[in-house]
């Protein structure tokens, strides 16, 4: 019940700026657009809808770190926060406050890539509910991480640092946009212990049910989100703690 | 019983001793006004009274709970305006509140009573569907402290409360406040000396986070030998400044 309030305040927030819906619903779709355009005329591999649409529902997820960080990141520097904490609200009402509301909202992004996709030509099958149902680990390792950078850095600094470092790394280092594998060296292994890739991977594999390919990847983004979980619960106490 | 008691209640920030061995009891019933200047340590006395800040050493009683041992039942009996308006911008005026009854756990019927009846008294019935944040700063402020009292606390903290009110405003709340007066308990701060005249039944005027005076306005003008209330907060704030 009480978790009930906050969370329903936490979704509101977020969908009521018309700037996190243009990034984090319309960005992910001009990109699903733009690149099938350019894939019509000089067709890349890389860019055919059923090996592009997983990644891009991967890369869309990075805006959800950003939501949760500007959120709480706000909520710290404003009163409020200070008011709700003097409430019966408890330190996990507070976690799962922030956490839980932007699930369905990650989902929703991923069922709107892919909608997108199929209106380009994407042929789906149950595939597709898989995929989306894999997305929850992957999305709650990026809230995690979300959570995290708004309990540690104050709101200018979440701009920098979600806004711009994290959606490059996620980028940059998850092969959605080209492979990591051309590149070789030192970046392809940096690629390679960072979750990114994985998690582009592993959305891959069960878009395409491409079984053999899923655990090996499932267990990075695991292991990632556990320690990213963790990570969260602890940096959100030590916040709550000093105010 | 006493609403508050404070023993050597204490809170350090580096090198600043913010409240300083404070020891205070406020009865059941009584409204409290806190006086001091700028960084007395009236807002650091507040946050260790509602959970916010933890203290250093000492303890407090808030109606016999520890404030060390007992947060989560000072939680649920008390309600706070911080200094700063604390209002959700993205949230509606009726979601502001509603948000304020679901974190306190009311009922469907209890929520709608509340609102409404808090709503009349600040009179926010006609902004109810205007969001917050597009409010003028006053009209914030009326909000922040409508929040405060929607859970209907034993114990209502109110920091520098008419902050930003206009003159009609302020004698509104002025009504407001009296009309709580005997029934709950209400600590108040303020920098408007005859808020404090009109409203408070003692009066507690800090200094570099200790008590300096202590008692009704009559005493205090008593025992400066001043005819204003103004004139003796002056006169005891500055003789303070030799010990
Ligand atoms: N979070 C903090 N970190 C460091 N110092 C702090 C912090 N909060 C308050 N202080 C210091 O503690 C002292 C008391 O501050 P406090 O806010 O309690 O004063 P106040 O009486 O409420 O003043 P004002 O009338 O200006 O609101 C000040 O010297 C202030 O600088
Ligand atoms: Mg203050």
């Amino acid at each position: 019940m009480r978790l009930l309030a906050f969370s329903g305040r936490t979704a509101k927030e977020i969908l009521r700026d018309p700037l996190n819906l243009f990034f984090g619903l319309g960005f992910p779709l001009v990109l699903i657009g733009l690149l099938t355009a350019i894939q019509a005329n000089i067709p890349v591999p890389m860019f055919e809808l059923d090996h592009l649409t997983p990644g891009i529902t991967v890369f869309g997820l990075s805006f959800m770190t950003l939501f949760a960080a500007v959120l709480i990141s706000k909520d710290r520097e404003s009163a409020l926060l200070q008011r709700l904490y003097t409430t019966p609200l408890t330190a996990s009402d507070f976690i799962f406050g922030y956490t839980l509301p932007i699930l369905p909202i990650a989902v929703a992004q991923g069922v709107i890539c892919y909608i997108a996709a199929a209106l380009l030509g994407l042929k789906l099958t149950i595939t597709v509910l898989y995929a989306l149902l894999f997305i929850i680990p992957v999305a709650l390792f990026y809230i995690a991480l979300g959570l995290i950078c708004g309990s540690v850095f104050n709101s200018k600094q979440v701009g920098g640092i979600c806004g711009a470092l994290l959606t490059n790394l996620s980028a940059w280092l998850s092969g959605i946009w080209f492979d990591v594998d051309l590149v070789g060296g030192v970046f392809k292994k940096v690629a390679d212990v960072l979750p990114f890739i994985h998690a582009v991977e592993l959305e891959r594999a069960v878009f395409s049910a491409d079984y053999s390919n899923i655990l090996p990847h499932f267990w990075w983004v695991l292991g990632y989100t556990v320690v990213a979980v963790v990570g969260a619960v602890l940096l959100f106490l030590r916040q709550m703690k000093k105010q | 019983m006493q609403a508050i008691k404070t023993v050597h209640l204490t809170k350090k920030y580096k090198d600043i001793t913010a409240v300083d061995s404070l020891d205070l009891t406020v009865e059941q019933g009584e409204l409290f006004a806190l006086l001091g200047v700028n960084g007395a340590g009236k807002t650091t006395t507040i946050k260790m009274l509602t959970c916010l800040t933890k203290s250093d050493s000492g303890n407090a009683f808030v109606n016999d709970n520890s404030i060390i041992t007992d947060v989560a039942a000072v939680k649920s009996i008390i309600g706070v305006s911080p200094q700063e308006t604390a209002v959700a911008p993205n949230l509606s005026v009726r979601e502001n509140l509603e948000l304020m009854c679901g974190v306190h756990g009311f009922t469907k019927e209890k929520r709608q009573a509340k609102t409404k009846e808090l709503s009349e008294q600040f009179d926010l019935t006609a902004i109810l569907s205007k969001r917050a944040g597009k409010l003028s700063g006053g009209w914030q402020r009326r909000l922040s402290i409508a929040m405060a009292l929607i859970s209907e606390p034993q114990i209502l903290f109110l920091d520098e409360p008419t902050l930003g009110l206009d003159v009609l405003a302020r004698s509104d709340l002025w009504d407001s406040i009296r009309a709580l007066k005997g029934k709950i308990t209400i600590i108040l701060t303020t920098h408007y000396m005859e808020e404090a005249e009109a409203l408070a039944d003692r009066i507690g005027i800090m200094k570099d986070g200790k008590l300096l005076a202590l008692g009704t306005s009559e005493e205090m003008k008593t025992k400066a030998g001043t005819d204003k209330f103004e004139d003796a907060f002056v006169a005891i704030v500055k003789g303070g400044k030799k010990t």
